[in-house]
């Protein structure tokens, strides 16, 4: 006869595992939301404190100000905090929404459109510099020495300011940058100024990362006569991740301050640099229109961190912290 | 034939220079199929040397090393032998089923057939319901044994253990003791195994190598005929006899 057994289906390990991967699934998206509720309330709180923190200082300079002549010595040293030198939270956050002379557009949609012309020039220069990065990191890892002869050099390259290479490789890309297939643009040389910031971290912590399995996975590998690429997919790329990715959060907002300065001391037509500097020259008639497009500035490069993390959660998972112990 | 056949095998590292240790002085040992072999001795005696020279990761100065009848080198690339070492060594960015896959994977293995594989490995060390974990959420014993399930995984002939079970707290280790010697004899595979305990030596071996100190040769072969092995042995006075001669001969070798 056959038996049938109730608890035997409740108890059937399939049933189970689908049952335990759905809590646990569901557990994953609750902590998830917990989280970024808990990061956003944080960061909105820090917002608020910078910004009581700002007013407030104002408001003091504004009072030692308004008794200047009780006040002399300290209001000759305060730093001013009128209204040209540090404009009130209200009227920057208030910019946004404003449309400036002479635009059809309200200022928050010029300033990002300006963040997507950057945003275009970093994202090129930060994927040049993410493959020239991995490569160099590859290359000294394979010979030992050629880490000893180059990576000084390496080191050596972000030693030089990047106001001086700026205005340098522009002049050389409207000149010389010939030999492509293309024609050159000027953003072409802002994305070679941001590459030079990303490749560097890149390359020291792809570096680090590539030489971080421990000797036994090493052995195992070798016990498997696995060869060199089948070494590098499964064991040495996926153990250099976590440190890749904590040098790509570095290259991301790097590759953006990059861009913004290589806008400045380049004749690119557009982008945030282009901005802030054409806000700086007219800062007597608008400085809350500097402050805001710097807070644009800001928020790009906070917008690129996210991202990398974004990715680096998908990609990297919870479980990896390099090769087990 | 032979699995292991090792002649006349020295091993000088950094030969020549200021920093030159001669980590093995003339090694002979040959091993039979189905046998299980221990390496003991002091620190720094070259046990792990030697298993590297058989496991071909590092090469003889002198001297031949053969695996089932070929030269090490060859076994190697031919993945005559599965290897453990004291840190399960576990690829964290793998589930449990994938570390197993390993080197089923790189020997080409098909889809299916590493699935069917590494369930019936987790089967055999018992770890079947944790096949999609990750080992970070596994015990330090559990995660040996995922070892020893990926060491066994593509059915080689010999299995290497370097002190796999060094880092396990005593329960544990006594535990993995009995599981090893299980699969051991389901699966009829020859092993050679570095330890430094004497007890674990005993328990698990049928021949127990003490080795001296460096530079290292095997000064006595201690053979242990205890038959099956069970709670029981571990009280056993032939146990402890056997205990006693290990250690006297490892008193020797000190001296």
């Amino acid at each position: 006869m056959a038996k049938i057994d109730i608890g035997a289906v409740a108890d059937d390990p399939l049933v189970r595992e689908h049952r335990l991967k759905q809590q646990a699934a569901q557990e994953e998206r609750r902590d998830a939301v917990v989280r970024i509720v808990r990061q956003t309330v944080t960061f909105a709180l820090f917002l608020a404190l910078l910004a009581g923190l700002y007013t407030g200082y104002k408001a003091f300079g504004q009072a030692i100000d308004d008794r200047q002549h009780d006040w002399a010595v300290v209001g000759s040293v305060l730093p001013r905090t009128d209204d040209l030198n540090m404009p009130p939270v209200s009227e920057i956050f208030g910019q946004f929404g404003e449309t400036p002379g002479g635009q059809d557009q309200i200022y928050v949609k010029i300033l990002f459109d300006e963040a997507l012309f950057t945003l275009r020039e970093a994202f090129a220069g930060f994927m040049v510099g993410l493959v020239i990065g991995m490569a160099i990191a590859l290359a000294l890892a394979q010979w030992r020495r050629l880490e000893q002869g180059l990576l000084p050099y390496v080191i050596a390259s972000q030693t030089i300011p990047l106001i001086a290479i700026a205005p340098i490789i522009v002049i050389w890309g409207r000149k010389n940058f010939d030999i492509f297939p293309w024609e050159w643009q000027d953003w072409m040389s802002v994305s070679i100024i941001a590459t030079y910031l990303t490749f560097f971290p890149v390359a020291v912590n792809g570096l680090r990362g590539l030489q971080s399995p421990r000797p036994e996975n090493q052995e195992l590998m070798e016990s498997y006569a696995a060869n060199w690429s089948q070494t590098l997919w499964r064991l040495r790329l996926p153990a250099s991740l976590p440190y890749l990715f904590a040098a790509l959060k570095i290259a991301a907002t790097a590759s953006i301050v990059g861009a913004i300065v290589g806008e400045i001391s380049s004749g690119v037509s557009g982008g945030l640099g282009r901005r802030i500097l054409s806000e700086a020259f007219n800062y007597t008639t608008g400085p809350d229109r500097l402050f805001a497009s710097v807070l644009g500035a800001a928020v790009l490069g906070i917008f690129v961190f996210l991202v990398v993390t974004g990715v680096e959660r998908l990609v990297v998972g919870r479980h990896s912290r390099g090769a087990a112990a | 034939m032979n699995v292991i056949d090792i002649q006349g095998a020295t091993k000088v590292f950094n030969p020549g220079r200021s920093n030159q240790v001669e980590a093995l002085a003339e090694i002979d040992l040959a091993v039979e199929p189905g046998e299980f072999i221990t390496l003991i001795g002091p620190s720094g005696c070259g046990k792990s040397t030697l298993l590297r020279l058989i496991a071909s990761l590092i090469s003889p100065s002198t001297g031949s090393v053969e695996v089932n009848a070929k030269p090490a080198e060859q076994a190697r690339l031919d993945r005559d032998y599965g290897m453990a070492f004291q840190t399960a060594g576990l690829f964290d960015w793998r589930t449990v089923t994938k570390n197993i896959e390993l080197p089923l994977e790189l020997m080409g293995w098909s889809k299916g057939n590493r699935r069917r594989r590494a369930a019936e490995m987790l089967e055999l060390v018992k770890l079947s319901d944790f096949a999609k974990h990750h080992p970070s959420e596994l015990s330090g014993g559990m995660q040996q044994r995922v070892a020893i399930a990926r060491a066994l995984a593509f059915s080689p002939s010999l299995l290497l253990m370097d002190e796999p079970f060094g880092a396990l707290d005593e329960m544990t280790r006594e535990h993995m003791q009995d599981e090893l010697l299980r699969i051991w004899k389901e699966t009829g595979t020859t092993v050679v195994f570095v330890t430094h305990s004497i007890p674990e030596a005993v328990y698990l071996s049928t021949r127990v190598l003490v080795m001296s100190p460096r530079p290292g040769t095997i000064a006595s072969i201690i053979d242990v005929d205890l038959g099956g092995r069970s709670a029981a042995t571990r009280d056993d006075p032939a146990f402890f006899n056997k205990v006693t001669e290990v250690r006297v001969a490892l008193r020797k070798v000190e001296e």
